[in-house]
Order: structure tokens, then sequence, then C-alpha cells
């Protein structure tokens, strides 16, 4: 090509300021993080580990174990939820049918996690729909407990994160030529054995990427586990809001997000590989 | 084709999981409809009788209606200073070579695994730290970072569906590359811009985790005006204000089908 880069600024300023606030904001997370906390003031004290020792405190160990497994459950119910869906989206010829499936599976994700939090708060309470339905089919005697449960929280948070997973899964399918199921099918496979060894394979980059990003977005996810875990069920997100903003140790609250950046980035790295090795398994 | 009956009940029993699928994504959502007309302060199911006054309530409450308020600006200034960004890099990144590029690019996808809240504790720390004010500029600063990787990969696809050869045939004419990139370029991706921007506007006017963080009394959006309602009153004025928000949501994307092809703005349209 031969364009002159003098206008090349012009297309790349904007984006470099963006880019510039975020790692600077980022920095100070970690300056923050290593600084003394002086009770009762915003302002910080010198440099100290110490944040990083207490993180090793049971609570906070519990906090982040706790996460770690909500997330894997959200994400791997969260897919088995969405493949299908965006295995229909895809494969769907009908129009009507095809617009109904995307605009219900993507609805939820622009109304925020707030509104579909509080509406699972409605469907999982004690005299909310899902108690008063078994209720009244005899199914139980008592309301069961749904609230302030992992159950509650994981129920909620796959709802959260499905359209995501939908969108991404359903790029992937859409980039699988059909004659390949086709070819499959004419051999005599069946619909199970075809998906099964056919599309689901050549679907792993996408189930990967969904994975990732579902895992991602829970382990960010603040209001779902705050209001249906009513504080019984602690995750990084909870507990820095409230170092943050209940006991205002911000050094504190900024070495455990730190320490959840950290862990994030190696399980996303750790996902990374084993998709690796589970593609180069099937090539052979 | 011919099918064995053993393969037919399979595709049915496919097509009944897909519809319960389906099912399980709309319950909330039926469930906080109906909740909204209950007529009681107290939330059961099903409502022992029916009311507007939840409506009027959540129409009225100043809480509510400074959040409105407030999002819209923040969205407005937010969603189109991504799109102006995410089209220039994007732009950047398919027409030229410049150092940096996937540092650049790698930075600005982040946010989409950085946890919100660290993103909103950093900016805090920051503006603290700077001892600036947490006013409008650092909110909307924080909604354009969270919502710029969305941007960029609605701008990318557009990008790359453009026939370069129109491009160059303007250049070939004398025209500066941004003059190309004003008259020809964004023409053309126009309804990929749209796309893009309408997305991010959506996704910033209901950010929450990070807003929580960065935002006072004088600048709280909406999400976080009813998150802190949520935590005060269990009555119904949610519900009610859920099922307008639900209603504007789905007639904006209906619309955006209509017109633009959801499919299209979201690449999952079949090539084959």
């Amino acid at each position: 090509m031969t364009r002159k880069p003098t206008f090349l600024p012009w297309f790349i300023i904007p984006a470099t300021l963006a880019a510039v606030g975020l790692v600077v904001a980022m920095f100070a997370v970690m300056q923050f993080s290593v600084r003394a906390y002086i009770p009762g003031s915003l302002d910080v004290g010198g440099f100290t580990l110490a944040n990083f020792k207490g993180l090793f405190k049971s609570i906070y160990a519990d906090a982040f174990i706790n996460t770690v497994v909500l997330s894997a459950k959200t994400a791997i119910f969260g897919l088995l939820m969405s493949y299908p869906l965006a295995y229909a989206l895809v494969r769907t010829r009908t129009t009507w049918i095809k617009s109904a499936i995307l605009i219900i599976a993507i609805t939820p994700m622009f109304l925020g996690e707030v509104v579909r939090t509080y509406s699972w708060i409605i469907v999982l309470g004690n005299s909310g729909f899902l108690n008063s339905l078994l209720l009244a089919l005899g199914v139980i005697s008592t309301p069961i407990q749904f609230m302030f449960t992992q159950t509650g929280v994981v129920l909620a948070l796959v709802h959260v994160t499905m359209p995501i997973m939908v969108l991404m899964l359903a790029t992937a399918l859409s980039h699988i030529n059909p004659d390949y199921e086709k070819a499959a099918a004419s051999l005599g496979a069946g619909p199970i054995r075809t998906l099964l060894t056919v599309t689901i394979p050549l679907s792993i980059p996408g189930i990967v990427s969904s994975l990732t990003t579902a895992f991602a977005w829970t382990f960010s996810a603040f209001a779902t586990p705050q209001l249906i875990g009513g504080g019984r069920v602690s995750t990084v997100a909870t507990m820095v809001y409230q170092l943050g903003f209940s006991s205002m140790n911000f050094p504190f609250a900024a070495a455990l997000s730190i320490a959840g950046l950290i862990l994030t980035i190696l399980l996303l790295l750790a996902l990374k590989r084993m998709t690796r090795f589970l593609r180069t398994m099937g090539e052979h | 084709m011919t099918r064995s009956l053993n393969d037919k009940l399979t595709v049915l029993a496919g097509r009944l999981l897909v519809a319960a699928i389906l099912l399980f994504v709309m319950l909330p959502t039926i469930v906080v409809v109906i909740s909204s007309f209950s007529s009681t302060a107290v939330l059961f199911f099903p409502p022992k009788g029916w009311s507007l006054r939840w409506f009027e309530r959540a129409v009225n409450y100043d809480d509510f209606r400074h959040g409105f308020y407030s999002g819209l600006i923040v969205t407005a200034w937010a969603s189109s200073l991504a799109v102006i960004i995410g089209t220039t890099l994007a732009i950047a990144i398919e027409r030229y070579a410049f150092p940096c590029k996937q540092v650049l690019e790698g930075i600005l996808l982040s946010p989409l695994f950085i946890p919100h809240f660290t993103i909103g504790l950093g900016l805090l720390m920051l503006v603290s730290q700077l001892n600036l004010g947490r006013g409008y500029p650092l909110v909307i600063f924080c909604h354009i970072v969270l919502v710029l990787p969305f941007v960029l990969r609605s701008v990318y696809v557009s990008i790359k569906n453009l026939e370069q050869r129109i491009e160059l045939a303007a250049a070939s004419l004398g025209a500066s590359p941004l003059r190309v990139v004003w008259t020809i370029t964004v023409p053309l991706i126009l309804p990929g811009l749209f796309g893009g921007w309408l997305f991010a506007a959506i996704l910033s006017f209901n950010e929450f985790t990070a807003s929580l963080f960065i935002t006072t009394q004088a600048t709280q959006t909406l999400p976080v005006a009813m998150y802190n309602y949520v935590r005060e009153f269990a009555d119904p004025t949610l519900a009610a204000l859920s099922v307008i928000y639900i209603a504007v949501t789905a007639t904006l994307l209906i619309i955006a089908n209509k017109f633009l092809g959801l499919g299209k703005i979201l690449n999952i349209e079949t090539r084959h």
C-alpha cells in the first residue's frame, strides 16, 4: 500500500488516549496494593507488602475458591444451555423462528445485571414463582430456600451469561459449512453422532472462547452474588466492594483485585493451553 | 432423504430441548411483568390483586428520574466517543502498519477479561490520587473503555467486508486519507457504525459494577439507583421499572432487527 503515514496520528491518537487512561488506572490499583492502610483516612501510607500477606487469611481464600467454583459452574451450565440455542439459531431455516430465537436469546443481555437479578429474586423467593408453583403442584409442602444459596446464585448467573455465550457459539457455528454435516448424514451417521463427531469438534474454538468469556464475566459479577447471595455467598467482587466502601481499606481492596486479576489471567492461560492440547489430540 | 424413526425422535427431542431453554430464558421476564401489576407491597406469586400504582411510583421516584437523565448523558457521550475511537483505530489497524499495533489493540480489548470492579476501583484510585473530582468525565471515560471492545468487533466486521478498491480509486484521484475516510469509508460502513453505536449505548446504559464504584449521588446512573432501591425496599416498584426497561429494549432490538438485521450486526449470519 502506498499510504503516507502523515495522517496516521489522526487515526491513532483517540485510541491511544483511551489506552493510556486504562493503563494508568490499572497502575493506580497496583500502586495502592503495596501501600499501607491508614484507618479512617482515604490517604495511604508508605510501601508495604502486608496487604498481600493478608490475602492468605481463610476468609479471603474462601472467597477466592468460592468465586472460582461459581464461575466454573456458571460457564459449564451456561455452555450446556447455550449450545442447543446457538445451534437452533444458526440452523433454523424459517426466518421468523430464527428472529424469535435471536430476540429471546439476546434481549436479556441488554437488560443489565440489576434488572435480571431482581427478576430472579421474584422467581426464587420463598413466596416467589418457583416455590408457589411447586407448592400448588403439591411437589413440596414447605418452601425451598433458593435465595441466599449457591444454587440460586448459579441459576441467576447462568441466565446472565447465556446471551453472550449464545452469540459467540452462534458466530462459531455459522462458520461451519453445513455440507460437512450433510456428508456425515449421507454416510449413515444419525443426528447425535453427527453432532458429536462433526459439529462439536469443529466448534471447539467457539466453545473455548464462550467458556472463557462466561468465566471472566462471572468472576466480575457483583450484583447477582450480592443480592441473591445476600452476603452468605461471598465472592472476590463483593469482598472488594465491602473492603473499599464499608471499611475504607482501599489498599487491601486493591491487593484483592490484583490477586483476582492474576488468578483470572492464569486460569484463562491454562484453559487456552488445555484446548490446544485437546485440538492436537483431535487431529490424530 | 430417508430418516429412521429414531432420528426423527432425536430431532423432536432436540426441538423440545430448545423450547425448554427458551422458556428458561424468558421465565424471569414473564414473572417480573406479572408481578409489576400486583396491588400488594409484598411480593407474592401469583399477585393477590391488580393495580398500576407501582408504575406511577417508578416514573415519579426522584432517584430513578435523576438516574435516567444521568444515564442518558453518560450513554450519549460514551457510546458516540467509543464509536469514533473504535472506527479510527479499526481503520488504522486495517490500513496502516505502525509500531505497537497489537499492544494498543490488546490493551483496548482487555476490559473483556479484566473484572469491571477492578477497572472501577482503578479509576476511583486514579482520580483520588490526582485530586480530581468524580464528575461525569470520569464516568464517561469508564464507560468508553468498557464498551470499546464491542464497538471494535462490530466496526472490524464492516471494514473487512468493505470493497477496498473504491477507497483506492478515490485516493488515486487525489483525495487525502482523511477525505477518503470521511467521504467513502464512513458512509459505506455506516450500518456497522450504527450497530456498534446502538450496542454500545445499550451496554453503557446498563453498566452497573464499575459505575457503582465511581459514581456519586450526583452522577449515579439508573442501574445504580435501582440497585440502591432493591437494597432498601422490597415492593414491586422495581418490577414496574423493569417492565418499562424490557419494553423499551425489546422495541429497540426489534426495530434494529427489522432495519439492519441483527444477525448481520452481530456477525452470526450464515454464509453458506
